[in-house]
């Protein structure tokens, strides 16, 4: 029988570690709402959201209850748009009346978020799916709740570099429309290389085609809860430490576990993944770079940043594969700025730079996130910062991204507020030596060799 | 009535004082809740308690005595939680 001293771990670790479940996200699949008439298709859309999800928040609440856990959102993820939009769809201003669509049905249903306006474009786009990217910054200024990713390149396909230079653009023209409030728009706007399809985290979710019809995930946090365990273990060897971190990756999973088969029993929804990721908050004690820095650096930033947070990232996973029985997603350590107050502060005394963090994507498990530079950025510039961080994923067969935000109107030595726990972020240099001649090549980086690893 | 089969743990947390288990149990004893096991410490001079009780023949929803038992602990100045064992077993149990 369970004892009162586990009992209490588990109750500190919710109150004062911060130990929830980040996420609980809903995937649909729109496929079947698929029509060439757009008006239809829009209430088509709007039919199938709010029947699947109408007991999505209110089951997340009873949850809540029964076992004590906070679950912070309720999300729902959906097929990337620009499929479902592509036989009725003629401008990109038909696929944003799709946006506000997914936009009431999420304040209809009471969701946080719901990602998927979305285009799958590693290899080549159709007209539609440029369609939709150029729609995207018009999509995100006037929804509110939706988020938007493009997958611009893969492992198997190599980059599509037109992509990532139209990106470089609608980054741009996203922060421009979202000027008055620090360029918010670019915090919903993910784009991707290797994108997972059962992703439960925004901005980069969506419900991939190979997806069941309807499908709970759900996104495990608790950087909080890691950190006092390694607190107990200073100075103790990297068995020790790695010892730790599985322990306690383990016990967070367990939770999610738990938490994403009460969901599919409540709902009779399948369920899908548990992803794994440790995700900050801008909460004080809910950060990853306090992890690091309990590992052993000063701050986050500092040599052996990378070799910690491979380690982190590593025994993570090896923690909570064995405590789940599906894993995906993206699973392992973010490292967003703006969301984790040890980052912030490594950021404001010059600790930590983009090119530092530019080699921790290399083994976490996402990229450069909730990044703010400066407002005169120019898209080029973008484009080849996007342009890198896909091909570390390329070539590392792993799952980059960037979720950058020019803040315009604003420069090196400001602060952008996005709120909530998007949070908040000091602007940081870019490195200004221009790339417009690599990035105005036309067409793709060919796919990696698979074999003479060096 | 929802979710009765499971063993329920109400833990409390608090400042000790006078007749906080009896309180308790005379609330679970009128809903007929049956207490399985009770064991308790005092860490730096905090009452804590576990209880771990079958909800199997309450005359009343989970949500309800949950609500109701929380209200208790304030009352009395403590805080008192029930949560369903599951979460405890899934975390310290493989």
């Amino acid at each position: 029988m369970i004892n009162i001293f586990e009992v209490n771990e588990t109750n500190e670790m919710i109150e004062h570690e911060h130990l929830d479940v980040r996420t609980i996200t809903l995937g649909i699949s729109l496929l079947d709402c698929m029509d060439s008439d757009l008006d239809r298709l829009n209430q088509k859309i709007y039919q199938k959201m709010t029947t699947l999800a109408k007991d999505l928040v209110s089951t997340g609440e009873k949850i809540e209850q029964n076992y004590g856990i906070p679950i912070v959102n309720k999300r729902i993820s959906v097929t990337p748009i620009a499929l479902i939009g592509s036989a009725a769809c003629k401008c990109p201003e038909d696929y944003v009346t799709i946006a506000k669509t997914l936009d009431h049905v999420a304040h209809e249903v009471g969701v946080n978020f719901i990602g998927g306006y979305s285009a799958l474009v590693s290899k080549g786009m159709t007209p539609c799916d440029e369609m939709l990217i150029r729609s995207i910054p018009q999509a995100l200024a006037e929804t509110e709740l939706v988020c938007s990713s493009v997958n611009l390149g893969s492992t198997k396909t190599g980059i599509n570099m037109d992509a990532v230079r139209l990106m470089g653009q609608i980054v741009k023209q996203t922060a421009e429309h979202t000027k008055e409030r620090d360029s918010f728009g670019c915090a919903k706007l993910v784009v991707f290389c290797n994108a997972p399809d059962d992703n439960p985290f925004m901005a980069g979710a969506f419900h991939g085609v190979t997806e069941a019809d309807a499908i709970i995930n759900v996104g495990v946090s608790g950087p909080g809860v890691v950190k006092t365990a390694l607190s107990k273990v200073r100075g103790e060897s990297f068995e020790v430490l790695c010892e730790t971190i599985k322990k306690t990756a383990f016990k967070i999973t367990r939770v999610g576990q738990l938490v994403a088969k009460e969901a599919s029993r409540m709902m009779d929804i399948p369920f899908g993944i548990i992803d794994l990721s440790l995700a900050p908050t801008p909460a004080i004690g809910d950060s990853v770079a306090e992890i690091l820095e309990e590992i052993g650096l000063e701050c986050a930033g500092a040599p052996g940043t990378t070799a910690a947070l491979a380690l982190l990232n590593d025994q993570v996973k090896k923690g909570g594969i064995m405590a789940s029985s599906y894993v995906g997603g993206l699973s392992g350590a973010f490292i967003p700025v703006s969301e984790d107050q040890g980052m912030i502060d490594a950021v404001r005394i010059n600790a930590l730079t983009l090119e530092k963090l530019e080699a921790m994507t290399c083994v976490c498990s996402v990229g450069l996130d909730m990044i703010a530079i400066p407002g005169d950025t120019s898209e080029a510039t973008i484009a080849g910062i996007i342009a890198d961080e896909m091909a570390i994923g390329m070539v590392n067969q792993k799952t980059t991204a960037v979720r950058i935000i020019p803040v315009i109107g604003k420069d090196v030595g400001e602060q952008a507020e996005f709120g909530g726990l998007l949070g908040y972020a000091p602007i940081m240099p870019v490195n200004n030596h221009s790339c417009e001649a690599f990035v105005s090549r036309l067409g793709r980086i060919p796919a990696p060799v698979h074999s003479f690893k060096n | 009535m929802e979710d009765r089969a499971k063993r329920t743990v109400i833990t409390v947390v608090g400042k000790d004082t006078v007749g906080i288990i009896a309180r308790v149990c005379t609330y679970l004893a009128e809903h007929k809740i049956n207490i399985l096991d009770i064991s308790q410490t005092i860490v730096q001079d905090y009452f804590n308690m576990m209880m771990i009780a079958d909800f199997s023949t309450a005359d009343q929803p989970f949500s309800k005595t949950s609500e109701d038992i929380a209200a208790l602990g304030e009352e009395i100045g403590v805080i008192i939680r029930c949560q369903k064992e599951e979460i405890f077993d899934m975390m310290h149990r493989i």
